[in-house]
């Protein structure tokens, strides 16, 4: 159960930012991956002179301008929802998360401004000037990637201010945005946009080549973007194992949930699937000593148990220990992919031959999307009943004025219309039709791309 | 105290404020215009125009919005939960109707069909005039003092359904539309369209008209419904912002009507920041009743960190934003010049 215990106009809150957070999410990866792999493209085409590359980078940026409209819009929505929803979260707090977002927006501006002169300025410039525009696009999305997971690391550690008589006094802004959860949050969450995106593009060209277009141009549109999502999956799944180790070290209450421990013992044994039921976990199977060994180095170790707080600070199990498992599964499945492609390639120079190959990867998109929206989920479900973790209650910072449930029915039938526009828009995109290249540019639609 | 950094933050979110207005309010009033283009084939041309000339901005301009709400959480906390709490349900029709905007403008743009661009275009000129018109109401809102300070302690209803609020929310989309018809006499000229631009001439003499008749009969709601703001704008520090929008109104007014539209431009916006800023400047030092500005201030530590940072940040921007504008002014006359040949 996301909902828990509280009252409906609390559920409705927390429902309505589960869903435009993991809306944006997606588009957010996008926009931080896609510009680096395009760029990767556009290279290569001017480098060796083959114009598949370049035909794919213009493609590819042609779909940025439409994913980008829709991750700023959905962005937005998230700012207002931080105080429609959480007014006693950010009346407090807002100024000690403010910084970051203050930064963002920044590198918001500096998106936006490259942005249009990467897409609008193509014929304009020359190849390597061209190039050198996308840059600073690149930074500034893994820049405000950066800014925005540290105002939620903050949220998991927070630091950098203290309290007095309801007001928070000796704010020191740094500090709250180099908190302890800062690095481990950033990596991870960086590179899975990475992998959000290179697996998300190859596997457009992994369904198109098990149609039957072998050519050229859809064997590189999957090889380059999956070469960059196979190289980064096995450093992400070791930024996984430091991520799960901090949150043993200080979030021990999350990390009872993600495993199902009940009871604080040594020696835990490692859970893999089951449920929890009444203070339980059933039909799970066990690997001795597993967690003791995993989470401390130490087959013997003591991990704390869900019995050491009270019932009201626990978090939701199932639904932590199942996202668990999810992202830890699928991470491990693309790692497979990953290798299956690496030992091909180095044996052959070639793309595996078999059809399962190109069916896992045109799984991996939506596989790399359910680990990143699982992920998410650990760390946002697992850190309940708290929104600011040990601090503030998520009940004590919703909006107490009435009728919040009907927001949320609004809110979801919005995103529900605009998911079908946008897979529509961007599935008519990929056809092969002019287009325009620019796409909010409709007077260059004469400047086709075959 | 060294500096007023809490002068200076709300200073700088009322820059921000104003950009916002005077360009995505713009953007906007393009949307109420594509409304009111007419049928899809006779509308076209003005349509065109339009799409034109606010695709390349949009996005920067929206920037503006998010760069106002962030500062006013980090600058003014308690004052952000307030507002935000008790007007969430006018905040939230205004979130919905600028996503269903943008969506569905950068939709349209790449849909070549006609019932999609239809669809689009008609969610897009929709939203264009709801979503200024809901965050009209919040300006109206706060002007007559609805808010009161705490998270949701005023009513969430009467607190923008109102007079103010109801004027306020016409007066932006009614500004808006003027603003769009104002710069599109001049882009419309600019692109040799000179039928187009007399068109956009005759709507913003019109709409100018009715904008200045409704700020006057604002004065007289602001008189009846918040007393304060009224006597600082006609008797106090702020009725020399007044008088300024009011000239540059009048001025305006006669300028299009002699087709200078380039100094239009200028003077249209002088108007407008005249207002907002006679409206600030008016209310100041209170933001919400009983809560003045040195009250509401995060500490200085966090304004000081902001402030340096976005310092920083003007120093990247301000070269790169020269760069964008300098690169598609070249660029522009190059491919008009190509494009007979193709
Ligand atoms: C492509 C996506 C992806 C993949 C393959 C993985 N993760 Fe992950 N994980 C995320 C995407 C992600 C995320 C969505 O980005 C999260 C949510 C918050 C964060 O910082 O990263 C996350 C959070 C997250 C957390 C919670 C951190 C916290 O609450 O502070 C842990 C313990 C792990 N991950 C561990 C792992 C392990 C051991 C993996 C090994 C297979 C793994 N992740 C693969
Ligand atoms: C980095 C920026 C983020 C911030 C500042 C943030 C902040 C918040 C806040 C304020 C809440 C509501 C209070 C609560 O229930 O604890 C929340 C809940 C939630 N967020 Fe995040 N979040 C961020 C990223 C994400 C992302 C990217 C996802 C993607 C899926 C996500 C998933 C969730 C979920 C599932 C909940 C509901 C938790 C529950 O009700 O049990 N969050 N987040
Ligand atoms: C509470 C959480 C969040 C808030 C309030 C937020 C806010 C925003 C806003 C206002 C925009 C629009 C900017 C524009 O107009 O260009 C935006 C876009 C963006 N956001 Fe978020 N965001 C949140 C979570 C995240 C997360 C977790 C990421 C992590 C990767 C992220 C990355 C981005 C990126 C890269 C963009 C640029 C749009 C694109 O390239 O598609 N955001 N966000």
């Amino acid at each position: 159960m996301l909902v828990g215990a509280g009252d409906a106009d609390l559920g409705a809150a927390r429902m309505q930012m589960a869903l435009s957070l993991g809306w944006h999410i997606v588009l957010a990866c996008l926009g931080v991956g896609m510009p680096a792999i395009t760029l990767l493209a556009e290279w290569r085409g001017h480098r060796g002179g083959d114009v598949h590359y370049r035909l794919l980078a213009r493609r590819w940026a042609r779909a940025m301008g439409v994913l980008f409209a829709v991750g700023a819009v959905s962005g937005t929505i998230l700012s207002f929802e931080m105080g429609l929803l959480w007014p006693g979260l950010m009346g407090v707090y807002g100024q000690v998360i403010g910084l970051p977002f203050a930064l963002e927006g920044i590198a918001f501006f500096i998106e936006a401004i490259f942005l249009g002169i990467y897409l609008y300025a193509w014929d304009r410039l020359s190849p390597v000037a061209h190039m050198l525009t996308g840059i600073p696009i690149v930074l500034a999305g893994v820049a405000s990637a950066f800014f925005v997971v540290t105002a939620n690391a903050w949220m998991q550690q927070p630091t950098g201010f203290q309290v007095s008589g309801g007001r928070v006094v000796a704010v020191d802004p740094w500090a709250a945005m180099f908190n302890p959860a800062t690095p481990p949050q950033t990596v991870h969450m960086i590179l899975a946009a990475f992998m959000v995106a290179g697996f998300g593009i190859a596997s457009v060209y992994a369904v198109a080549m098990l149609r039957g277009r072998r050519d050229r141009y859809h064997r590189l549109g999957l090889l380059l973007p999956l070469t960059v999502a196979a190289v980064i999956t096995p450093v992400q799944i070791g930024v996984g194992d430091w991520a799960a180790h901090f949150v043993a070290d200080n979030q021990p209450v999350k990390l009872a949930a993600m495993e199902g421990v009940f009871h604080t013992q040594r020696g835990v044994p490692l859970h893999l699937g089951g449920i929890a039921v009444d203070g339980e976990m059933r039909y799970a199977l066990e690997i001795p000593y597993g967690l003791s060994l995993l989470a401390h180095w130490n087959p013997h170790a003591e991990v704390m148990g869900l019995d050491r707080v009270p019932f009201a600070d626990q978090p939701p199990v199932n639904v932590v220990h199942w996202a668990f498992q999810i992202m830890v599964g699928l991470g491990f499945a693309l790692l497979a992919l990953s290798a299956w492609l690496a030992v091909a390639w180095i044996r052959r120079r070639d793309l595996p031959r078999s059809p399962w190959f190109l069916r896992g990867a045109a799984a991996s998109g939506v596989a790399a999307v359910l680990a990143l929206e699982a992920g998410w989920t650990v760390t946002e479900v697992g850190r309940q009943p708290w929104i600011v973790y040990g601090v503030l209650r998520t009940s004590a910072a919703v909006n107490p004025a009435p009728g919040l449930v009907w927001g949320f029915v609004l809110v979801t039938l919005v995103y529900a219309v605009l998911t079908v526009a946008t897979v529509y828009v961007l599935r008519r995109l990929a056809r092969d039709r002019p287009v325009p290249v620019a796409p909010q540019d409709p007077d260059v639609d004469d400047e086709r791309v075959v | 105290m060294i500096m007023p950094l809490a002068e200076i933050m709300i200073a700088v979110m009322w820059a921000g404020l104003t950009a916002y207005v005077l360009f995505a309010g713009a953007d906007f009033g393009g949307g109420v215009w594509d409304l009111l283009a007419g049928g899809s084939r006779t509308g076209q041309h003005r349509r065109a125009l339009i799409e034109h000339s606010i695709g390349p901005v949009w996005e920067a301009n929206h920037v503006w919005l998010i760069f106002v709400i962030v500062l006013m959480w980090t600058g003014i906390p308690g004052v952000f939960a307030a507002v935000a709490s008790t007007l969430y349900i006018p905040l939230t029709l205004a979130a919905l109707g600028i996503i269903a905007r943008g969506a569905a403008f950068a939709f349209r743009k790449v849909s070549t069909e006609l019932w999609q661009r239809r669809l689009f275009g008609a969610a897009f000129a929709f939203s264009s005039v709801a979503t200024p018109f809901f965050l009209g109401t919040v300006a109206g809102a706060l002007a007559s003092g609805r808010v009161p300070a705490g998270i949701a302690k005023g009513d969430i209803v009467s607190s923008w359904v109102n007079p103010t609020s109801a004027m306020s929310g016409a007066l932006a989309v009614g500004t808006a539309a003027y603003l769009a018809a104002a710069y599109l006499t001049r882009d419309a000229q600019r692109a040799g369209e000179d039928g187009l631009a007399e068109e956009f001439r005759h709507r913003a003499l019109v709409c100018g008209a009715v904008v200045g008749l409704m700020s006057a009969a604002g004065l007289l709601v602001l008189r009846a419904d918040a007393p304060r703001l009224f006597d600082a704008l006609t008797a106090g520090r702020a009725l020399p912002l007044l008088v300024l929008s009011i000239a540059a109104g009048l001025v305006s007014l006669v300028l299009l009507w002699r087709r200078a539209y380039r100094a239009v431009r200028l003077t249209a916006a002088l108007a407008v920041t005249g207002l907002l800023w006679g409206w600030g400047v008016g209310q100041y030092p209170h933001l919400l009743p009983g809560v003045t500005l040195d009250e509401a201030a995060a500490t200085d530590s966090v304004l000081a960190a902001t402030l340096g940072s976005l310092a920083v940040g003007a120093v990247l921007l301000l070269p790169s934003l020269w760069w964008l504008y300098a690169t598609f002014q070249r660029g522009h006359t190059e491919a008009r010049e190509s494009r007979p040949s193709r």
